[in-house]
């Protein structure tokens, strides 16, 4: 069974008197079980509508979207991934450890094995002693980490990010990137993750989905081939290197054809 | 303890000290130009006539803090419910909140004088019912807006978990409500201090701090006009002072105590 099936897919939005908008076009894609599916493109070009639809946090106009063998409405209803978004979100009237559990809660889990479960994964992300802490008083990478284990604490098989790390300083972002990759094989996670970083992707990713805009669709998918442990070593493999100077191109080529396009449409 | 202390003499230092010279000014100039009482009184008069009073000033602080506090009590209860209902049903919303407008811009004088027609000349009904209004309004204007108010990556994450209206509501829409209602009490108490005294001006009994520095000051008893404006003043900073201080111990765990999000 595959962890996501996306098939023919369109979203189109129109609102009212503005033009419609084709943020996705014929979009197919298949991730399996253990993946890491990495999208990215320029902006605009649909990628984290294309994250919300697997969500099922909006509708597509046409085309199916599957989620773990159930329909996306299913799969949602069923906890049966977590999400994280560039901002942390967590909130701020709620400790740590509360802010974990909230999923849990929403779940009907009762006290004691939510406690339980939360302080698992604040040992998973490494921040046990902030067990009582507020957000506020977290740095925005340790905040990014709490809300990872706060998407993982009902373990679902399925992890979308939308640009998690966006905010973050280079250097915690190298060692984020290494603490998800840490955390999704300890927890053999399924992910999905929207990037506007070429490396990140590169390094992250099983496969790198390549999109570009007007109307949002895929024009390539490439396969990272680092294996499955990646260190800081992998960053100087000549194979990093050489993939990220693919994806680059990939990118570069969609902006041709975009360029092309612009041409055509006068 | 003793670092708090210093900062507690570092903030309240400077605005003690520039009352104390304005009060110190006010008294050299009604003496050195010899100004006459009922043009303007000197602030050892005033407080001559405080401690004189002071029985008296008490009494109708009593009076008027009474039904500041009543109307402040029922005023932020209906504006609570009225706003969880508001943010909970969206046709509710469209149909209530033009007429509360509406209502708001009623002048105050206005509705006391209905209100003292419909009810006997001695009840304070009136007067409580006025502050009810003006305070159900600024709560219902504030906590409306904290329900509604939640940040989109919250609504996706609750969306995202499936979440009812109810959970919505109870997990992220009320706590987000909170430092919003007590925003609302902060500015409603002086408020309703303010329009408690304000309504006792249009008739009704003779008994709270309004109508004392009125018949005082018709009476030319000028210092004791002041007298019990110092008591109106004194106990509308207490009704500040209390809800800005439940406010700090409320919503300070959320934010870093200096600054911050507000």
């Amino acid at each position: 069974m595959s962890a996501v099936v996306v098939s023919g897919v369109d979203k189109i939005f129109s609102t009212g008197k503005a033009a419609r908008v084709e943020a996705l076009v014929g979009i197919d894609l298949t991730v399996e079980q253990g993946e890491f599916v990495s999208l990215i493109g320029p902006s605009g070009c649909g990628k984290s509508t294309l994250l919300r639809l697997i969500a099922n946090l909006i509708e597509p106009t046409a085309g199916s979207v599957t989620v773990n063998g159930k329909p996306a409405h299913q799969a949602r209803l069923d906890q049966d991934y977590g999400m994280a978004f560039q901002q942390a979100g967590l909130f701020d009237w709620r400790s740590v450890t509360k802010n974990i559990e909230l999923p849990l809660e929403l779940k009907g889990w009762d006290r004691t094995n939510r406690r339980a479960r939360a302080l698992e994964m604040l040992e998973l992300v490494k921040l046990p002693e902030f067990a009582s802490h507020m957000p506020w008083q977290l740095s925005g990478g340790m905040q990014q980490r709490i809300a990872i284990a706060r998407a993982l604490a009902a373990h679902p098989p399925l992890l979308l990010m939308d640009k998690p790390f966006g905010a973050l300083d280079e250097m915690t972002r190298e060692h984020m990137q290494a603490e998800l990759l840490r955390i999704c094989a300890k927890t053999a996670t399924t992910v999905v993750f929207v990037t506007h970083s070429i490396p990140e992707a590169v390094y992250l990713s099983t496969r790198v989905v390549v999109m570009s805009p007007r109307p949002g669709r895929i024009t390539n998918i490439i396969d990272v081939p680092l294996g499955g442990a990646r260190n800081d070593d992998t960053r100087e493999d000549s194979i990093f290197f050489q993939k990220i100077t693919e994806v680059r191109e990939a990118l570069r080529g969609s902006e041709l054809q975009l360029g092309a396009r612009g041409i055509e449409d006068r | 303890m003793s670092a708090r202390l210093a900062a507690l003499a570092r903030n309240l230092g400077p605005p003690l000290l520039f009352g104390a010279a304005m009060l110190g000014l006010w008294q050299l100039v009604v003496r050195g130009f010899d100004l006459k009482p009922y043009f303007l009184v000197a602030p050892t008069d005033i407080a001559e006539a405080f401690t004189d009073n002071w029985h008296n000033i008490w009494e109708a602080m009593k009076v008027s803090g009474t039904n500041a506090a009543v109307g402040l009590a029922v005023g932020t209860l209906f504006g609570v419910v009225l706003s969880f209902l508001l943010a909970r049903f969206r046709l509710l919303d469209e149909l209530v909140t033009p007429l509360s407008i509406a209502l708001n811009a009623i002048p105050a004088f206005v509705l006391v004088s209905v209100f003292n027609n419909m009810f006997s000349s001695t009840s304070e009904v009136p007067r409580r019912l006025m502050v009810t209004i003006v305070v159900f309004f600024v709560v219902l204007v504030n906590v409306s807006k904290g329900l509604r108010q939640v940040a989109p990556v919250h609504a996706e994450l609750m969306h995202s978990y499936a979440a009812s209206g109810w959970q919505l509501l109870g997990k992220v829409r009320v706590p987000n409500a909170v430092p919003y209602l007590f925003t609302a009490l902060r500015i409603a108490a002086p408020l309703s201090v303010i329009y408690a005294y304000v309504s006792e001006y249009f008739g009704g009994a003779q008994n709270g701090l309004g109508s004392r520095i009125t018949s005082n000051i018709v009476n030319s008893k000028n210092s004791v006009g002041w007298a019990y404006v110092g008591g109106a003043c004194i106990l509308g900073l207490a009704f500040y002072l209390f809800f800005a201080l439940v406010e700090t111990i409320v919503v300070s765990g959320r934010v870093q105590p200096s600054g911050g999000r507000a």
